[in-house]
């Protein structure tokens, strides 16, 4: 097994160019056309009419999958409340048995379900792998646990479920938001009728495999596929009580209207414009990791991504060198690579609406960084960037980009970081970087945010409740606060 | 080329160095060791490991022939295959020097010599520095000193500075690596504190462990140690070198410092002039996966030959 | 259990071990006991308890660690493992409809303890509104060894009744198994040993109680000792001898459950931390 001398040479003059390793995908098989979830099976839609979902990384369709009419959206409306009856009634205790076999049917599908939620959505395969399917098996778990433990979560009450439960969710974590959305409404002894975005509706589907495998009564989970027609139809239906939508705040803000004077319930995870804040006194490597994390994990397409990064004035030119030479380590590509970093963008309407807003920031006056990296040719790509000299005013440090794009402020002292991180209209989630413990308290009591994370970001946990203030929305998702939208405190 | 530094302000500096924390590095190196590094880049970087290898032996029952033995496996890891490259070292005890000098006469491998009361460094300065001096005289090319972590960690940096410094004076043209023992400092603060003081105190390398105090190596001990050697070459334009050592068994592990090493210090530190790694039993398992990555065919531990 | 030779079959029966530092053993003293038909259990003594309690002591620290969703996950295992062997469980506890809504009610409480890991600190922990800059919270932690004396019956759900609450709160478990009826218990440490418990979390001795008790009451290595399966006097004297180290003495109901059961056998932890920039 010797090899020769030249190949010995030519091996000593290599660098370390990490070979591809591709995720294995032949254990994943996915249709050619899907049907709707509902009552249990998987059925024809009678609209009689389908759209293609493709992979974002190679602009392939990969499936055909139904789109609901208002027909559709009755049926499944009205399977839930069929369901209702008896799954409201059942015993906690075996309410909690099917939802712990989910939570073990996810574990032993991860990689099927990680692979697929990659191939449909962009997402590099080592954060579905590692962050979206675990999350989504440890959120059934936890929920499962609460089934028959209600009484303790809210003493001195009886909680009662709400009814059929019209959940929309959006295309940056479709697993997970499906998981967050279904978990405590089944706990809590509601059915579902879930639509997740027309650009991710694999891993809903493959899930609505999982509710069949684990014997879950029909009815008590459906799942209809479309567009933001199909979501208006969904919660729009007299038959469904309770509303839980995930996406952007504009339909947010519509839906809301929508359902004035109906008498529903309602919860809006909505936008975000995150301020990330960095003292001079932050261990800045870890620093430096957290920042990339927050803006650079999956595409930045993340509600809470730290898109502002506040840095204190003394520290940010050693700061921000050391963030530039991070991102020229950032592995941009072949979302099924499991050395990728960075996948690919959603969509290429999501693509336009980044670029446009990219170049807005140029035009501003705002400078632009970005480390050298090749771009795939096929596929909808956008590099990690950076930019500097940015103004509260700007529209990059006002809105919402929804991609891998940093707007970098600095600030003087707390106080000014308080005002700068508190000045905008969403109020998702916050970070802080500072050694000092103290600091840390007084900042996350200043923070008009649903979640602060203290030299850390982006750490999420089935325990930990998770939403907004202000126009990120309301509601709480996660721990004992998450089941409280799904409940009747009688 | 030791930073001239004001000596009585040492110790408010050394407090001064920026703090780490401790989940995050655990992360992040969690993080890197899920790379998945495969068929072109894993034969180079397995040969890369040998060619980075300090090949050591530290026991009190070494012998003439042990260290013979070394020698050979060190010039040709394996026999009758020449595309296997040599180690970069062999690591002795001092009295084992001039025999490994010996046997290694003519060829590439270095020889490298624990010193300064190795692995406690708890002895008087005069006694490290003659032992220094007379390792270097019976042939050393590289001497891995350790510090004096009692003075470490009572606050006498000044101690632990003046110590490396005189140290290195004794190597006069030998290279010098400074273990700092990472698993005595107790926290990464203290081990980015002892990386900035040894290499202002002039270390060619620094590295983290003897091998014979637990935990030794580790991945986000090395992180945090190569992210000092970062901001001390962004500082003063020095580049250090980084040796892990104590631990490291299995070509997995080798790999996963060569990533952490190419990430955090990148390609230019992708040399033994800048990295080593000291392990005893971890050049078989190379080979073995070497031989696997050919082949194709698992190995057994029947067909290397032990030294 | 009888031994069945049908026809040409020589049934291989099994040998009742206790489960001590994850290892089936005999007792060191190499004695034996015959309290349900034929078959030889073993008579533990003094120096299996004191192997036992140093073996939980090992195994604490790993434990107690571990998150509060792994062990959630360790325990529902446990229960996963337990109602696969549901026959041979309702077969040592002599068949029937009891035998079966035993070892019905064993499963589910082991399930429901899975599912406190994790909400535990959610439930019995607080954020105190101190007056003064200072952010204060209380939260429970395991106190470490806990010993459980079982009731002889029910002989298998009212060990798994009190393992289940300790072990979910991140405690290491000496457990006496029922002294006429101990096989079930025994049994139960075969599925606790296929259940990913790291080695020594949890221990079940057997034996005769008057020559264990003293010494599991005595231990100043115990942290804390539950007596629901002892007779009034028994009670006493592990309350005389508790007070050595100040053991914690667990009372309640033999059929509690509940959160405070789990935190009976916690310690509560107040933290002060100052607001300030």
């Amino acid at each position: 097994m010797a090899i020769t001398k030249r190949q010995a040479a030519e091996l000593a003059k290599q660098t370390f160019d990490y070979a591809p390793a591709p995720e294995a995908i032949d254990h994943v098989r996915i249709q050619q056309r899907y049907g709707l979830f509902i009552g249990g099976k998987m059925v024809e839609p009678h609209s009689k009419r389908r759209f293609p979902t493709i992979n974002p990384a190679t602009e392939q369709k990969l499936a055909e999958v139904a789109e609901a009419d208002a027909v559709d959206v009755g049926k499944a409306v009205s399977a839930a409340a069929t369901a209702f009856t008896s799954w409201s009634r059942m015993a906690p205790s075996r309410r909690a048995r099917y939802l712990f076999r989910i939570s073990r049917l996810i574990q032993e599908r991860a990689r099927e379900l990680a692979v697929v939620e990659t191939m449909d959505g962009g997402k590099p395969i080592k954060e579905s792998r590692d962050v979206d399917v675990p999350l989504s098996a440890a959120h059934f778990f936890y929920y499962a646990g609460w089934a028959d433990k209600l009484e303790w979560a809210f003493p001195n009450r009886r909680p009662r479920p709400l009814g059929v439960a019209g959940q929309v969710i959006p295309w940056n974590f479709p697993l997970l938001m499906l998981a967050w959305k279904i978990a405590p409404a089944l706990a809590a002894g509601n059915t579902v009728v879930l639509k997740p975005a027309e650009t991710t509706p694999l891993s809903a589907l493959l899930f609505a495999e999982i509710c069949q495998q684990a014997e879950l009564p029909a009815g008590v989970v459906n799942i209809i596929t479309g567009a933001g027609k199909t979501g208006s139809l969904l919660v729009s239906h007299p038959g469904v009580k309770k509303v839980a939508f995930t996406g952007s705040t504009e339909v947010g803000k519509m839906i809301q209207r929508s359902l004035a004077g109906s008498g529903k319930h309602l919860t809006l995870e909505l936008g975000g414009k995150a301020a990330n804040i960095v003292f001079e006194d932050a261990p800045l490597d870890q620093a430096v990791e957290g920042i990339v994390n927050g803006i650079y994990f999956n595409q930045g397409h993340v509600c809470c991504a730290g898109s502002r990064l506040l840095v204190q004035e003394s520290i940010a030119r050693p700061l921000l060198e050391k963030l530039k030479q991070r991102l020229s380590t950032l592995r941009l590509g072949d979302p099924l690579d499991k050395n990728t970093d960075i996948g690919a963008i959603n969509s290429k309407a999501q693509l336009e609406k980044i670029q446009g807003l990219v170049e807005s920031g140029i035009e501003e006056g705002a400078e632009i960084y970005q480390p050298e990296c090749k771009l795939p040719e096929r596929g909808y790509w956008f590099p990690p960037t950076v930019f500097t000299n940015v103004s509260q005013s700007y529209r990059i440090a006002r809105e919402e980009i929804f991609g891998p794009v940093l707007s970098v402020l600095t600030f003087r002292t707390p106080a000014e970081a308080v005002e700068k991180a508190n000045n905008t209209p969403y109020g998702l989630s916050a970070g802080v970087w500072t050694d000092k413990g103290s600091r840390i308290l007084w900042m996350a009591e200043r923070m008009r945010a649903g979640v602060v994370w203290a030299n850390t970001f982006n750490r999420f946990d089935p325990t930990s409740p998770f939403g907004g203030y202000k126009e990120s929305g309301y509601g709480r998702e996660g721990g004992v606060h998450g089941l409280l939208p799904y409940l009747e405190l009688a | 080329m030791a930073t001239a530094l004001s000596l009585t302000h040492l110790g408010s500096l050394m407090r001064g160095v920026r703090s780490v924390d401790e989940v995050g590095a655990d992360e992040r190196a969690a993080s890197l060791a899920k790379r998945s590094i495969k068929k072109a880049s894993k034969l180079w970087a397995l040969d890369l490991s040998i060619r980075c290898m300090d090949l050591t032996t530290l026991e009190g029952s070494d012998t003439p022939g042990k260290v013979a033995a070394l020698s050979a496996k060190a010039i040709r890891p394996k026999p009758g295959d020449a595309s296997v490259p040599s180690v970069a070292a062999i690591c002795v005890y001092p009295a084992r020097v001039a025999e490994a000098r010996d046997r290694l006469r003519g060829s590439r491998v270095k020889v490298a010599s624990v010193a300064t009361a190795f692995p406690s460094g708890q002895s008087f300065t005069s006694i490290k520095l003659a032992e220094t001096t007379d390792a270097v005289a019976a042939g050393a090319d590289e001497i891995d000193m350790v510090i004096d972590r009692g003075a470490f960690l009572s606050g006498d940096y000044q101690k632990v500075y003046d110590e490396i410094v005189a140290v290195k004076e004794a190597c006069g043209p030998a290279h010098l690596k400074v273990i700092l023992e990472t698993g005595e400092l107790g926290t990464y603060d203290a081990v980015r504190r002892a990386s900035i003081l040894s290499m202002a105190a002039g270390a060619d390398f620094i590295k983290t462990s003897t091998g014979k105090v637990q935990p030794a190596a580790t991945l986000p001990v090395s992180l945090v140690m190569m992210e000092a050697i970062r901001d001390f070459m962004r500082e003063t334009g020095r580049p250090v070198g980084f040796k892990a050592a104590g631990g490291i068994r299995t070509s997995k592990q080798a790999i996963a410092y060569l990533v952490v090493l190419y990430e955090t210090l990148g390609a230019e530190w992708m040399t033994p002039e800048r990295f080593r790694l000291g392990a005893s039993t971890l050049l078989n398992d190379v080979l073995m996966q070497i031989d696997k990555e050919r082949s194709g065919v698992y190995q057994s531990a029947d067909y290397f030959t032990i030294d | 259990m009888a031994a069945k030779n049908g026809g040409d079959r020589v049934e291989v029966r099994k040998t009742y071990k206790q489960y001590v530092g994850g290892e089936f053993v005999r007792s060191e003293s190499g004695r034996a006991y015959r309290p349900e038909g034929s078959v030889n259990v073993p008579r533990g003594s003094r120096k299996d308890l004191r192997d036992a309690v140093r073996a939980a002591r090992t195994a604490f620290a790993g434990w107690s660690a571990r998150t509060a969703m792994n062990r959630g996950q360790v325990l529902y295992r446990a229960a996963e493992m337990l109602d696969a062997r549901r026959a041979e469980f309702e077969e040592l506890l002599r068949g029937g409809r009891r035998a079966r809504a035993e070892v019905d009610e064993t499963v589910e409480v082991l399930i429901w303890y899975a599912g406190w890991t994790d909400k535990l600190a959610q439930v019995t922990g607080t954020v105190n509104p101190v007056s003064g800059p200072y952010f204060n919270f209380t939260i429970p932690e395991p106190t470490g060894v806990v010993g459980i004396v079982a009731p002889e019956e029910p002989s298998l759900v009212g060990l798994v009744r009190r393992l289940a609450p300790a072990l979910c709160g991140g405690n290491v478990v000496v457990a006496l198994a029922p002294e006429d009826r101990p096989l079930p218990a025994l049994t139960l440490a075969e599925v606790l040993a296929t259940s990913d418990f790291p080695s020594g979390v949890v221990n079940v001795l057997s034996g005769q109680r008057k020559e264990l008790l003293p010494w599991l009451a005595s231990h100043m290595d115990v942290n804390a000792i539950d007596v629901s399966g002892c007779t009034p006097d028994e009670v006493g004297a592990v309350e005389a001898a508790a007070a050595d180290n100040v053991k914690r003495v667990v009372k309640l109901p033999p059929g509690e459950r509940s959160p405070h059961l789990v935190t009976a056998f916690m310690e509560m932890k107040t933290i002060w931390h100052p607001i300030g920039v």
